[in-house]
């Protein structure tokens, strides 16, 4: 056991002295990791706003469309609006009556004159519901459901296709993106299994006489399993430096979508568990590129 | 200590390299094996140090089967050995310390124990003074030096040579002789393969030698 840690120590001061000895190479590696995780960060971080500001889109558009049945009276829309309005996951309901209805037609140009061909008015009592913004997006529709059931209601609609179809978009960009993130983790694997395969060919001799004097592999892998994995760690950490940097360089623009919306919505930065994902996944990375490689080329090096 | 019977190798290209070689070697023994080149002295050597397997016959070293030894288990079997080699296979880039530790740091040695082991090993073959240098600037002679610390720094029972004193002058050689001599008056087992007919009448060994693969002499044990 004791030998064992000590085996461990000096293989990663042996990773660490060798990643130093070429200190240029091995930040071309790193930059080139970290770029490549730094991608589908980036494209992460952004959908993942979008799908927050589409969040508030979606409690802003839940608005519920109550009509009620031809030949209600004012008197009895009033006294169901006015029972909405008491209960506890509605905000507000606005009564729009038949004549008012009419009149903002009327106003409409093109509707004016088709309005005037019908004598008496068919448009129904609306009632319009805005549920509190506490309710989320997906116990809108049993809402609008029991809203329908109301024994004077007609039909209650609730129009939210438009930012659902937007949501799907998003859906879609995600899967693009996982799928991108997926194939450049392969590519990180890549990276770091070429840079070890290099390392092993220079350190050739070194290896020829460690396996003489009786290193085991595991022994001589280590200090490549350790540079493979440093070099991920590193990387990883580099790639959340750079969608940092790359957000703080947008605050400005975003400051500015924000008020053009006038949506409360603010920038999501990379949280502690993005980081922790990041380092993690890149030290995961280095470690099993550096494993692929160094068993491909330890095994080819004699003596075995 | 070391037993073979029948002995063959023979290299996938059809070429053999040794023929059915026997004899055996006591513990504590110091042999020369001898033979022009080619005649199957180095592979021997390699026989012996597992760096390749025989095509037939049977080789005991140190009561283990060569024949059937599992892989995973050969890094401990080549702990008990300390290789010689003629290019004596020094890593440039590291200091005379750092080479001669390479053993002990294999083995998972206590490290306050290695810098004592690594300079009783430089003091023996006469370097205490050059461990900071890179083996570089040392001469020939003193390379291989070296290379006799490193084999014998985790005290080995048996030393293998293979033309230790092949790139070096008469006074060197005999030089590097004395240190094969003082480690078989210490118990080592010591085999050493060359073609320096002035080694085998200073030393006053046995001697084997070997003719295209086969066993042609063995003189037996010598005082």
């Amino acid at each position: 056991m004791i030998v064992w840690a000590r085996h461990h120590r000096q293989a990663l001061a042996a990773a660490i002295a060798s990643l130093l000895r070429t200190p240029l190479a091995s930040l071309m590696t790193v930059a080139v990791i970290g770029i490549t995780l730094a991608l589908p960060t980036g494209l992460h971080v952004v959908l993942d706003n979008l799908s927050h500001l589409t969040g508030g889109w979606t409690r802003e558009a839940g608005e519920i469309s109550v009509f009620l049945k031809p030949g209600t009276s004012t008197a009895s829309a009033e006294k169901l609006a006015e029972r909405l309005r008491r209960e506890s996951d509605i905000a507000a309901v606005q009564h729009v009556t038949p004549d008012q209805a009419l009149r903002e037609f009327r106003a409409r140009p093109g509707f004016g004159e088709s309005l005037k061909a019908l004598d008496t008015n068919p448009l129904p009592h609306l009632l319009v519901v805005r549920p509190v913004t506490s309710l989320s997006a997906e116990s809108l529709d049993p809402l609008r459901q029991r809203l329908a059931k109301e024994s004077a209601v007609d039909q209650a609609v609730l129009d939210l296709a438009w930012v659902q179809r937007l949501q799907n978009w998003l859906e879609l960009a995600g899967r693009f993106a996982a799928m991108l993130a997926l194939l450049l983790a392969l590519g990180v694997l890549l990276i770091v299994s070429n840079t070890i395969r290099l390392a092993v060919a220079n350190r050739r001799d070194e290896i020829a006489v460690t396996k003489l004097v009786g290193g085991t592999n595991a022994y001589i892998r280590r200090p490549f399993l350790y540079g493979g994995a440093l070099q991920g760690l590193l990387g990883g950490l580099l790639a959340w430096l750079l969608t940092l940097g790359a957000l703080w360089a947008l605050a400005g623009p975003i400051g500015e979508l924000t008020r053009l919306y006038q949506s409360d919505f603010a920038a999501h930065g990379l949280p502690a568990r993005e980081l922790l994902i990041l380092v993690g996944g890149g030290t995961l990375l280095g470690w099993l590129g550096a494993f692929i490689a160094s068993s491909v080329h330890l095994s080819a090096i004699e003596p075995t | 200590m070391l037993q073979l019977s029948h002995v063959g190798k023979r290299y996938p290209s059809g070429y053999e390299a040794l023929k059915a070689v026997s004899f055996t070697l006591a513990a504590g023994e110091m042999v020369f094996l001898t033979g022009h080149s080619g005649a199957g002295k180095s592979t021997l050597l390699r026989l012996i140090a597992l760096i390749e397997r025989p095509t037939r016959g049977q080789l005991i070293v140190a009561g283990r089967n060569l024949q059937r030894f599992p892989a995973r288990h050969i890094p401990r079997y080549r702990r008990d050995l300390g290789v010689v080699f003629q290019d004596n296979r020094l890593l440039f880039d590291r200091t005379v310390y750092d080479n001669v530790a390479l053993p002990l740091l294999v083995t998972g040695a206590p490290p306050a124990e290695i810098p004592k082991r690594v300079r009783a090993a430089l003091d023996k073959v006469g370097l205490l003074e050059k461990e900071r240098l890179s083996p570089v600037v040392l001469s020939g002679g003193e390379q291989q030096r070296v290379g006799i610390a490193r084999a014998i720094v985790h005290r080995p029972t048996i030393l293998l040579a293979d033309e230790p004193t092949g790139n070096l002058d008469p006074d060197l050689s005999l030089e590097i002789l004395k240190l094969f001599l003082d480690f078989h008056d210490h118990g080592t087992t010591v085999l050493i393969a060359t073609h320096d007919m002035n080694l085998l009448r200073v030393a006053k060994k046995r001697v084997l030698q070997l003719d295209h693969g086969e066993l042609i002499l063995d003189t037996g044990a010598r005082a």
